[in-house]
């Protein structure tokens, strides 16, 4: 009996939403490249932690591949140049989340072969695991699932820990994205390199591949490309939004719960996004710098014949990507990664960072996915957003004291930290009650009188 | 690349087409066949007394929102679902001024007061059934037969009654119209005070004496299972509701069949139907987690059974989910959700 229960709760987290997908557009188009923007917008800062600090000055020519930019700290990732080019500038630029940030812009040769010159070979192998965790770092590579969170750190076990599980998180449950999906096709090779590597850094015994059962064909692609002494097994798990994070994939792989607060590694669990794991799988034996990315082209309601995946040169501007697709009518909305989570833009002048996983156009007033006007009205309690949650939180009593400004008792009383910002209250209310908004404010309101007061 | 105006908005950027102005408006859908039932069983009177409730609840949701300065509410259509719920609550030959007094009494003591829509604690119908069963209590237990000749032209003599009158002695014309047999009764007091018992049949069917929607039990349950199967409506609380009066009345009717009829009779008859799938489920009045709903349905379910076999009334489904509604704030902080990853509690050392 408790087998059976256990059978039937494999591969699934309880609450979350099911939104239209949308995948059908892109997933199955094969990757292709981008062609080289006439200028790169390079920010020093695109992981979370310490900003790189730049090498290079202005007017000095830079060759694909090199370094540009130094990782500051352990807490930190280096930049590398992503085309052959000149620096023009080095300045603060336009990011997507708002506030100007340090930049280097580079004039790319248009004559020039792009070929990456820098890089030196390693048998990874070889080394031990203090140096492999420092030739990760070295790589600059940083959670390409879009939190940016330098990847050497995540692999680096705290001395008082011990790892047994990598999870690799191939969900991909924001609507629209399937830049993970192709990558799992198209280079199994890459990504199981990638989690041996992984596996060895971290010390883990085992590896899973969670994948949405909407991606069957990448977890065949997978575990067609095993090798009989590998230690990494492919698992489905139910296409759910937001299946994707990593607290929920892991009640839906292993059944555990990572406590309020904590992280998977109190667990003994490491987990990766399967973008970064490839690039890892190439990236590391090469010796080489991250510098391109997969990321999907899409819209709604909108005509790009060309929509797709791309590898696209870090730094690319927006501007340039949507001129590359034809898009060139008026439109309402272009977001930054997934359209449950990503950031809509102020300006097209934005580049790609290593977090980026898609561009999407959203065109016309139906962006709501639905004839819906956005006027709000009062909470009529249906307990839509508390069904929803998958932090089982109570959306409905936080949005109530948010409009009372009582942003402190959502905290100590309501778990507000224990929000991620997955957005499915909002997502379900039918009030249009902007629920998710409403916490981040708090949760900078508190930040802000926390600083305060230290 | 011409950009005339960029929209900003945070995340989430899609949403579910669900809002508020649609759940109610289907709500509205699923009583319109329960309303066609009525008048098709009672005739205009019905139909005047349905248009009456709705307008007088439409004109002060309208007059309170003017008063407020607030922008006009009537889109939400969750006046209009009050205004048709509260006739159907009423007896069918009921007063039209008292029918436009309940619709008042329910719009502005049970919901504008507390600030409109969301804002409630009681369900807004039933405040208005309950003022005018405490002002008219004659009026709202004089019944009606169903199915009598002539209904389609003319007037239940009660219903034209003039305002601030009472309405004339209905005895004699029923006695004209109705088939035989007809007590004025419905079966839930039949049962209680004379001890007679009515067939399953004629209440699921609705061919017995009650308010305006209550009778069938059938098409209640059809209505309420459209709005299910669109994800509408809260399932879980007519279950619990369900629930708890098939256990309340099981054990009561064990111990004296007498006094307690039979579960299946509990179920159907009355307004338990209309109220459990109707009322009691309004989201506004009902809590939030699915451990409080069942809590909440169980307490419906269980008092409107010993309100029925106990109190001094035949019907309790009314008082027992204005009660409901009374101890949901109360269940809400009781039953708040389990956070995922919650720490075990510390005992305190």
């Amino acid at each position: 009996m408790l087998a059976l229960f256990d059978k039937l709760r494999k591969g699934r987290f309880s609450h979350g939403i099911h939104p239209h997908y949308h995948k059908e557009a892109t997933q199955g188009k094969a990757i292709k490249r981008l062609a080289f923007p006439p200028r790169l917008i390079v920010p020093v800062m695109q992981h979370i932690g310490r900003p790189a600090k730049p090498i290079v000055k202005v007017g000095e020519e830079v060759v694909r591949g090199q370094v540009i930019a130094e990782a500051d700290g352990f807490l930190s990732v280096p930049v590398h140049a992503p085309a052959t080019g000149i620096v023009r500038d080095i300045g603060l630029m336009a990011s997507a989340a708002g506030p100007r940030v340090l930049s280097i812009v580079i004039d790319v040769y248009k004559a020039a072969s792009q070929q990456v010159l820098y890089g030196e070979p390693v048998e990874p192998e070889t080394l031990t695991r203090a140096e492999l965790i420092q030739r990760v770092q070295a790589t600059g590579l940083a959670g390409l699932g879009g939190a940016a969170f330098p990847s050497h750190v995540k692999l680096k076990i705290p001395a008082s820990k011990a790892a047994h599980t990598l999870v690799v998180n191939g969900c991909e449950c924001e609507p629209y994205l399937t830049c993970d999906h192709r990558v799992m096709l198209e280079q199994p090779q890459d990504l199981l390199q990638g989690i041996r590597y992984a596996l060895r850094i971290t010390g883990a015994e085992r590896a899973i591949v969670g994948i949405e059962d909407n991606k069957a064909d990448a977890a065949a692609a997978l575990k067609a490309a095993l090798r009989p002494d590998d230690r990494i097994t492919v698992e489905l798990v139910e296409t759910k939004y937001p299946q994707g994070a990593e607290k929920m994939l892991l009640k839906s792989l292993l059944g555990v719960e990572v406590p309020e607060g904590g992280l998977p590694i109190d667990l003994g669990i490491v987990v990766n996004n399967v973008g970064t794991l490839a690039q890892l799988g190439r990236l590391l034996p090469s010796g080489e710098g991250l510098i391109e990315r997969v990321v999907t082209i899409t819209g709604y309601n909108v005509d790009m014949p060309k929509a797709g995946n791309y590898r696209v040169p870090i730094g690319t501007p927006v501007r340039f990507i949507l001129e590359q697709m034809g898009v060139e009518a008026d439109h309402e909305k272009v977001i930054l990664g997934g359209p449950m989570m990503g950031a809509s833009l102020a300006s097209l002048d934005v580049p790609i960072t290593k977090g980026t996983s898609g561009v999407l156009v959203f065109q016309g007033r139906t962006f709501m996915d639905g004839e819906n006007t956005a006027a709000v009205y009062p909470c009529i309690k249906c307990g839509r957003c508390v069904d929803a949650c998958p932090m089982h939180l109570n959306p409905a009593q936080m949005g109530w004291l948010a409009g009372k400004r009582q942003y402190g008792l959502m905290e100590t009383e309501f778990h507000l930290k224990s929000c991620f910002e997955c957005g499915c209250c909002s997502f379900v209310c039918p009030s249009n009650i902007p629920l998710v908004q409403y916490f981040r404010i708090a949760k900078a309101v508190n930040r802000e009188l926390q600083e305060r007061a230290a | 690349m011409a950009n005339k105006h960029v929209v900003l908005h945070t995340a989430p950027h899609v949403k579910k087409p669900q809002d508020v102005p649609t759940i109610m408006r289907n709500v509205v859908y699923a009583l319109l066949p329960i309303v066609a039932y009525a008048v098709y069983q009672f005739g205009i009177s019905v139909l005047a007394l349905v248009i009456v409730t709705t307008l007088a609840c439409l004109g002060t949701e309208r007059f309170f929102g003017w008063m407020g300065g607030k922008p006009n509410s009537l889109g939400d259509w969750s006046s209009t679902i009050t205004g048709m719920l509260l006739a159907l609550t009423l007896p069918p030959g009921f007063p039209l001024w008292m029918g436009a007094l309940a619709g008042i009494a329910g719009i502005a003591i049970g919901k504008a007061v507390f600030g409109g829509i969301g804002f409630n604690v009681f369900n807004p119908a039933l405040v208005g059934r309950a003022f005018v069963q405490a002002a008219f209590p004659v009026a709202i237990t004089t019944w009606t037969p169903a199915f009598f000749s002539g209904r389609f032209t003319e007037f239940v003599p009660s219903t034209l009654t003039l305002p601030f009158l009472i309405p004339p002695e209905t005895a004699e014309w029923v006695k004209q119209v109705a088939v035989d047999g007809f007590t004025g009764a419905t079966p839930l007091a039949l049962h209680k005070f004379q001890h007679v018992a009515t067939s399953p049949l004629d209440l699921f069917s609705g061919a017995v004496a009650g308010s305006a929607g209550e009778t069938s039990a059938i098409l209640i349950l059809l209505c309420g299972l459209y709005l299910i199967a669109r994800n509408m409506m809260n399932w879980k609380i007519p279950a619990w509701i369900f629930i708890g009066v098939v256990v309340t009345s099981g054990v009561l009717h064990l111990i004296n069949p007498a006094k307690c009829a039979d579960p299946l009779f509990m179920l159907f008859s009355g307004g338990l139907m209309l109220g459990a799938m109707f009322m009691a489920s309004d989201m506004v009045g009902s809590p939030l987690t699915p451990r409080g709903v069942m809590i909440y349905g169980l307490l419906i379910g269980g008092l409107t059974v010993v309100i029925r076999v106990y109190g001094s009334l035949s019907e309790g489904i009314m008082y027992a989910i204005l009660l409901g509604n009374a101890a949901t704030p109360l269940i809400d902080a009781f039953t708040q959700p389990r956070l995922f990853g919650a720490l075990p509690r510390k005992k305190s050392a």
